[in-house]
C-alpha cells in the first residue's frame, strides 16, 4: 500500500444510546480507491460520517494524513483535504446550481477549475442558474461530486453515488471517478452496487453489523466472488 | 381629510414601516441562521438608542458617529451573549430559544431601567437634518425622510449581500443545512455568531434612528417587538423578503388607517395576521421550520 | 410524561408515599395561618396568581402549548367582573362567574384561531392576539383606558359574610383556589387529559385514531382561559381595581415565567413559581433592587440548568 492517508483503528460510534459501530478498522492509501460494501444497516454510511466528523459520539482513532481527528470538528477535517459527497447528495435548494458549485471553499491547491468541471459535466453548465434541486437525480449526483472536485480535496468520501441512477448516468459517474483517480486523488467509496464497486476499487472492506468482517483485494475478487455475494445477500 | 393629512400620515407610516423592517430583518436573519426567535430584539433596539444618547452625553460623540458606533456596541453585546449563553440552546427545539431570549429581555430591560431610570431622555435631531422641504401638498421633515431612506438602503444592501455575494451564499447554505456546510470546511459556529451580532446590530441601528424621533426610554422597544412578531408571522419566519415587504406595507396601511380610523391603526396588523393565518397558516412567504 | 402525582399512589420508594400527603397537609396548614402573619391583601393577590399560573399550566402540561397571551383572559375578566360588581351591583359569586365565563368565551375564540399551530407559531399568535385584545380594551368606553376601573366593591360572600374583612376575602380566595387546583387535577387525570397527552406526544397517531385534535385542544384552551378569568375576577374584586395593564403582555410573560420557573410537569410547580415571582415583585420592589433582572436571571438559569423548573429539579434530586 502507498502512504496511508486515512487510518481508522477500532472506531466505535453511537447514535444517541444505540451503539452502531463496534470497532471498525480501515486504511486507505494515497491514490487508492477503497470501497466499503455490505448490506443496508451495516454501518457503511455511519463510518463515512464518522470520518467526516458529522457523527456525535465517536471513540477510537481516525488519522487523516497522520493527524488524529477523532475529536475534531468537521470543518477542521474538511480543511485537511477531505471532500464529502453524502448519500442524500445534499444539494441546497436555496442556492442555484452555480452557487452550489461555488459554495464549498477551496481547501487545497489542485482543485478542478470551473471550465474543467463543465467539460466533465456539461449538464451543469447548461443548468447553472437553476435552483439546485430542480436537477434530475443524476445531475444532482454529478453536482455533488463536482463541487468537492473544485475544492482541491484530495481524499474523497463518496456515499452510494450510483444509487437510483440509470445505467447511462452510472457510466458517466464511473468515468468521473476514474478521471479523479488519474489526478492522484484518494477515494473511499460506499457502494451497494457490487459491479460498480468491483470495477473501480483496489480493495474492498466488507462491513456487517458495525464491524469490518473481511478485506478483499482486487486480485482476490474472482476467487471470493461467492463469499462477496453472500455478504451482500445477493 | 386633506391631502396634507394623508401624506403626513403616510410618511409616519413609512417611518414606522422602516423601523419594523429593520427589526424584522434582524429577527429573520437570526432565526434563519440560529433557529432562535429573538424576543429581546426590542431590547437591542433600545440599547442602540441608549448607546447613542450616552455617546453624546458622556463623550460628545455626534449622531453620525453614533450611527456606526452604537450598532457596533450592540453587536458586541449580542456576540458576548451569544458566545456565553445563547449558543447553549441551539437545537431543534425553537421554544428554548424564545424562552431564553425572553429571560434576556427581562434582564436587559431591567438593567437599563435600573441604571438610567424609567424617564425618557431627549436626543436632538442633528443640525444637518433639521427643517424640511415644503412641497405644496405636504411638509417633508428632513429627518423623517432620511430615516426612511437610510432604512430602505440598509435593507436593500443586506438583501443584496445575502442574495448576491459569496458571504450571502454561505449564509444561505448554513441556514438550510448547517451540518453539511460545516462538512465543507465553513466555520458555521463563527458564522452564527456573526449572524446574531449583525441581526441585533440592525436593531441597534434602528434605535439610533429612533432616538431623535421618539426620545430614549427603557421601554421603547417593548410594544414594538410584538408588532414585529406579527409581521414575521404574516411574512413568514426566515423569509428576508417577506419580512421587509410586509413591514413597509404594514407601515403604509397603518398610516392610512390612522387617517380614517385612528384607534384602529394599532390593531390593523393583528387583524391582518388573523386573516392571513386563517388562509395561509405558514404566512405569506414562509416555510415551516 | 405529565404525571401529576398528588397522592402517594405510585409505588416509588417509601419516602414519597408518606411524604406527599404530609407535605400537602403542611402546605395547607401554612396557607391557613399565614394571613395572620402577612398582610392578607398581598396574599390574596398572590393566590390569584397561583390560580392564574395553575390555569396557564393546565394548557401547557396537557398539550405542551405555551401561550404568550394569557393576560387577555385575566385582564378581560378583571374588567367584566369588576364592571358587573360596580355598575350592575351583582353579588360576588355572580361577578366571579361572569369573569370566568368571559375567560371561557374569549378562550374559545382565541383558541380556535391559534391551536392549529404549535410551538413557536402558537406562542407568537397568542401573543399577537392578546395584544389585539389589549388595544381593543383601550377603545371600549367602560374600561376608562388610562385610569382603569377603580372602586370595585367586594360585596358579600353567600349574601351575608362581608368580604371587606380581609380575612374573609383571603379564605374565600383560598377556597376558590383549592377548588381550582382540584378541578385542574381532575381534568389532567381524566380520560380527557389522557387523550390530550396522547395528542401532545403523537398528534398524527391521534388523528389516525379518529380524534378531532383541534376540538380537544380548543376545549382545554378555553378551560385554561376560564380559570385565568376566575383569577382575574378575584384580583379585581380583592384589590378593587382593574386596569388595562392587566391585559398587557408583560402579565402574560409573568405567568409564563411563573409556570416555567416552578415547573410545568407538576401541580405544585406553577404555585411555587407564582409565589416566588410575586414575593420578589412586591417585597423587593421597596429595596430598590432591579426585580426584573433577578427574575430574568433566575429564569435564564432555570432554562439552562433545570429540565423542569425548580419543583421538577427538586423532585428529581430528592426522589432519585
Amino acid at each position: 500500500m502507498t502512504e496511508p492517508l486515512v487510518e481508522i483503528a477500532n472506531l466505535q460510534a453511537h447514535y444517541g444510546s444505540s451503539h452502531v459501530l463496534h470497532g471498525v478498522n480501515l486504511t486507505v492509501g494515497k491514490g487508492e480507491i477503497a470501497t466499503i460494501i455490505g448490506r443496508n444497516g451495516a454501518g457503511k454510511t455511519t463510518t463515512l460520517r464518522a470520518i467526516m466528523g458529522i457523527l456525535g459520539k465517536r471513540n477510537g482513532s481516525i488519522r487523516i494524513r497522520g493527524e488524529e481527528t477523532i475529536k475534531a470538528q468537521s470543518e477542521r477535517i474538511a480543511r485537511l483535504g477531505v471532500g464529502y459527497v453524502p448519500e442524500e447528495r445534499g444539494i441546497f435548494a436555496s442556492l442555484s446550481v452555480a452557487d452550489n458549485l461555488l459554495l464549498p471553499p477551496v481547501v487545497a491547491q489542485g482543485g478542478m477549475s470551473i471550465e474543467d468541471i463543465h467539460a466533465l459535466f456539461p449538464n451543469l453548465r447548461e443548468r447553472s442558474r437553476s435552483p439546485g434541486t430542480k436537477l434530475s437525480g443524476g445531475e444532482q449526483q454529478m453536482l455533488a461530486i463536482a463541487r468537492v472536485l473544485r475544492t482541491g480535496a484530495s481524499i474523497l468520501l463518496l456515499d452510494e453515488p450510483t444509487e437510483g441512477l440509470a445505467p447511462a448516468i452510472v457510466q458517466r459517474i464511473r468515468s468521473a471517478i476514474e478521471a479523479v483517480r488519474q489526478r492522484g486523488q484518494t477515494i473511499l467509496l460506499v457502494e451497494q452496487n457490487l459491479r460498480f464497486a468491483l470495477r473501480l476499487a483496489d480493495r474492498h472492506y466488507v462491513m456487517e453489523n458495525g464491524r469490518v468482517v473481511d478485506v478483499i483485494a482486487r486480485a482476490e475478487v474472482a476467487q471470493k466472488m461467492d463469499c462477496l455475494q453472500r455478504y451482500l445477500g445477493v | 381629510m386633506s391631502l396634507d393629512q394623508l401624506s403626513g400620515q403616510l410618511l409616519v407610516g413609512l417611518i414606522n414601516g422602516s423601523f419594523y423592517a429593520l427589526l424584522a430583518l434582524g429577527l429573520s436573519i437570526i432565526f434563519g441562521l440560529l433557529g432562535i426567535v429573538n424576543i429581546a430584539q426590542g431590547a437591542f433596539y433600545m440599547a442602540g438608542a441608549y448607546f447613542s444618547w450616552l455617546l453624546l452625553q458622556a463623550f460628545g460623540v455626534n449622531y453620525w458617529a453614533a450611527l456606526v458606533l452604537a450598532p457596533l456596541a450592540v453587536a458586541l453585546l449580542g456576540v458576548a451573549l451569544e458566545r456565553t449563553i445563547i449558543f447553549r440552546v441551539y437545537g431543534p427545539d425553537h421554544m428554548s430559544g424564545l424562552l431564553l431570549t425572553l429571560g434576556l429581555l427581562l434582564i436587559i430591560q431591567g438593567l437599563f431601567v435600573y441604571i438610567f431610570g424609567a424617564n425618557a431622555r431627549p436626543y436632538p435631531v442633528p443640525e444637518e437634518l433639521r427643517g424640511g422641504w415644503d412641497l405644496s401638498f405636504v411638509f417633508l421633515p428632513k429627518y423623517r425622510v432620511w430615516t426612511v431612506a437610510i432604512s430602505i438602503f440598509v435593507c436593500l444592501t443586506t438583501w443584496f449581500v445575502i442574495e448576491k455575494t459569496s458571504l450571502g451564499r454561505t449564509l444561505r447554505a448554513a441556514n438550510e443545512n448547517p451540518v453539511l456546510t460545516r462538512a465543507f470546511g465553513v466555520n458555521v459556529p463563527a458564522l452564527m455568531t456573526f449572524g446574531f451580532g449583525f441581526g441585533v446590530a440592525l436593531a441597534g441601528f434602528a434605535g439610533v434612528l429612533a432616538a431623535p424621533l421618539y426620545t430614549v426610554s427603557p421601554l421603547m422597544g417593548a410594544d414594538l417587538i410584538i408588532i414585529v412578531f406579527a409581521i414575521v408571522v404574516v411574512g413568514g419566519l426566515g423569509s428576508i423578503l417577506g419580512a421587509v415587504i410586509t413591514s413597509l406595507s404594514l407601515g403604509i396601511v397603518e398610516g392610512f388607517t390612522k387617517v380614517f380610523y385612528p384607534q384602529g391603526s394599532h390593531m390593523v396588523i393583528f387583524v391582518i395576521m388573523i386573516l392571513v393565518l386563517l388562509v395561509k397558516p405558514a404566512g405569506l412567504l414562509g416555510r415551516e421550520r | 410524561m405529565a404525571t401529576i402525582e398528588v397522592t402517594g399512589r405510585k409505588a416509588s420508594p417509601g419516602v414519597s408515599s408518606i411524604t406527599k400527603p404530609v407535605l400537602w397537609s403542611i402546605g395547607l396548614l401554612v396557607f391557613l395561618i399565614v394571613p395572620f402573619l402577612v398582610y392578607p391583601v398581598f396574599l390574596v393577590k398572590m393566590l390569584c396568581f397561583c390560580l392564574f399560573a395553575c390555569a396557564f399550566n393546565l394548557l401547557a402540561s396537557t398539550t405542551g402549548l405555551l401561550s404568550f397571551g394569557h393576560a387577555a383572559f385575566f385582564g378581560s375578566a378583571a374588567y367584566t367582573a369588576g364592571y358587573a360588581a360596580k355598575a350592575w351591583g351583582v353579588p360576588f359569586e355572580v361577578a366571579v362567574a361572569i369573569g370566568t365565563m368571559t375567560g371561557f368565551a374569549l378562550g374559545l375564540i382565541i383558541g380556535f384561531i391559534s391551536v392549529r399551530r404549535q410551538g413557536l407559531y402558537f406562542a407568537m399568535i397568542t401573543l399577537a392576539l392578546a395584544q389585539l385584545v389589549y388595544f381593543l380594551a383601550f377603545q371600549l368606553p367602560f374600561t376608562h383606558a388610562d385610569d382603569g376601573l377603580s372602586g370595585i366593591p367586594r360585596g358579600y360572600l353567600l349574601g351575608f359574610l362581608s368580604l371587606d374583612d380581609n380575612l374573609v376575602m383571603y379564605y374565600t380566595t383560598l377556597i376558590i383556589c383549592i377548588v381550582g387546583l382540584a378541578v385542574t387535577y381532575r381534568i389532567v387525570n381524566s380520560p380527557f387529559g389522557s387523550i390530550l397527552r396522547a395528542i401532545r406526544d403523537n398528534q398524527p397517531r391521534a388523528i389516525s385514531l379518529g380524534y378531532s385534535v383541534d376540538k380537544y385542544k380548543i376545549m382545554v384552551f378555553a378551560l385554561s382561559a376560564a380559570m385565568s378569568g376566575t383569577a382575574g375576577a378575584l384580583k379585581a374584586i380583592a384589590l378593587g381595581l382593574a386596569t388595562v395593564y392587566d391585559l398587557h403582555w408583560a402579565v402574560s410573560g409573568d405567568v409564563l415565567v411563573m409556570a416555567l420557573l416552578g415547573g410545568t410537569q407538576t401541580l405544585l410547580g406553577p404555585i411555587v413559581g407564582a409565589i416566588l415571582v410575586t414575593v420578589l415583585h412586591d417585597y423587593l420592589a421597596e429595596s430598590g433592587l432591579p426585580v426584573p433582572v433577578l427574575i430574568g436571571t433566575t429564569f435564564v438559569l432555570c432554562i439552562l440548568l433545570f429540565r423542569d423548573g425548580i419543583v421538577g429539579e427538586l423532585k428529581r434530586r430528592l426522589r432519585l
